[in-house]
């Protein structure tokens, strides 16, 4: 490890605000690209089998319905 | 080889073959990442002009590379798109849009925070970042161009057009620093020749660039699920896909 210190590396000499400032953006927007994804196609699914089930129980439903 | 591009063509097996690829290549991405970023941060020696500063260099040139990179890959699926009328190679490039822009941005404010402290500005008009602005505008373009259209062949066409204009953009940003002489650095590594770049700071840096080449991999391929699925939603085999919980 080059720095001596946890701190010292937090500073980076006085560079640190820059160099963490630049890494935070980085895997902020990396995590978002990572995330997105996965949600999308977990709720199409979700969504889908929810529909799915509704019109499988649509004939017994459109009945009551009206009443 | 026909075949080939028949599989290619189908959304199911490209679904599940996406998703057998990732189950190794994500984590061994992420580990990747990880190990360069604590690589550069931690175990590289500062540069001696610019001292510590210069360790954004870890994520500025593997976001710009692959920013470029996923260019050609979106330009080529535009012109297969374009040309053949390849549904996937449609998905494939819709999907890197995205993924270009992110990574775009991330050069540009990765590069603005490293400009500050070491050349005293935030931001310059020179040519290297002039041109790297015009490929998020594309990249972006793209993303609403295929959202303003209702009919999703037109949105389609009209991307891979813009795309493929756009390439025009990319050998102007590659030459940049040779043609105008400005405050952004040639590159340091190079193919031909000796690079200008130590060893032990060199490593890190290409374990950051192939780490953000699968990166961008993986966001491809999990963005492609997604718009397989989306797009595919009247077929059996994506309804079979949500009544048994998406595995598969």
């Amino acid at each position: 490890m080059y720095f001596d210190s946890l701190g010292a590396a937090l500073a980076m000499d006085g560079h640190g605000a820059y160099v963490w400032s630049a890494y935070a953006v980085t895997l902020l927007v990396l995590a978002l690209l990572l995330i997105a994804p996965g949600r999308r196609r977990r709720r199409l699914l979700r969504e889908l089998n929810g529909e799915l089930k509704r019109r499988q129980n649509a004939p017994t439903t459109v009945g009551e319905e009206g009443v | 080889m026909w075949s080939f591009f028949h599989k290619f063509g189908s959304p199911p097996w490209l679904y599940s073959i996406a998703g057998s690829i990732l189950r190794w290549l994500l984590p061994i991405t992420l580990v990747a990442l990880a190990v360069g970023l604590v690589w550069g941060l931690f175990f590289t020696p500062p540069d001696f002009r610019q001292g510590n500063s210069y360790r954004i260099i870890y994520i500025h040139v593997p976001a710009a590379v692959v920013a470029l990179a996923g260019y050609y890959v979106m330009a080529i699926a535009g012109a297969i798109s374009l040309v053949w009328k390849m549904k996937m190679a449609d998905v494939a490039m819709k999907c890197c849009a995205p993924i270009g822009a992110a990574l775009t941005f991330i050069a540009l404010v990765t590069g603005s925070i490293w400009g500050k402290p070491t050349w005293g500005t935030w931001w310059v008009w020179d040519a290297r970042i002039t041109s790297m602005l015009i490929l998020l505008f594309l990249y972006l373009g793209v993303v609403a161009l295929y959202e303003a259209y209702d009919n999703k062949e037109a949105a389609s066409k009209a991307c891979a057009v813009l795309a493929l204009v756009g390439t025009v953009n990319i050998p102007i940003i590659y030459k940049s620093v040779d043609w105008w002489y400005s405050l952004h650095q040639p590159a340091s590594i190079k193919f031909t020749g000796e690079s200008t770049i130590d060893p032990s700071m060199l490593y890190p840096l290409l374990l950051m660039i192939i780490a953000f080449y699968a990166l961008f991999t993986c966001v491809l391929l999990m963005n492609m699920r997604a718009e397989i699925l989306a797009r595919e939603s009247r077929t059996g085999w994506v309804r079979k896909l949500a009544v048994s919980g998406g595995r598969g």
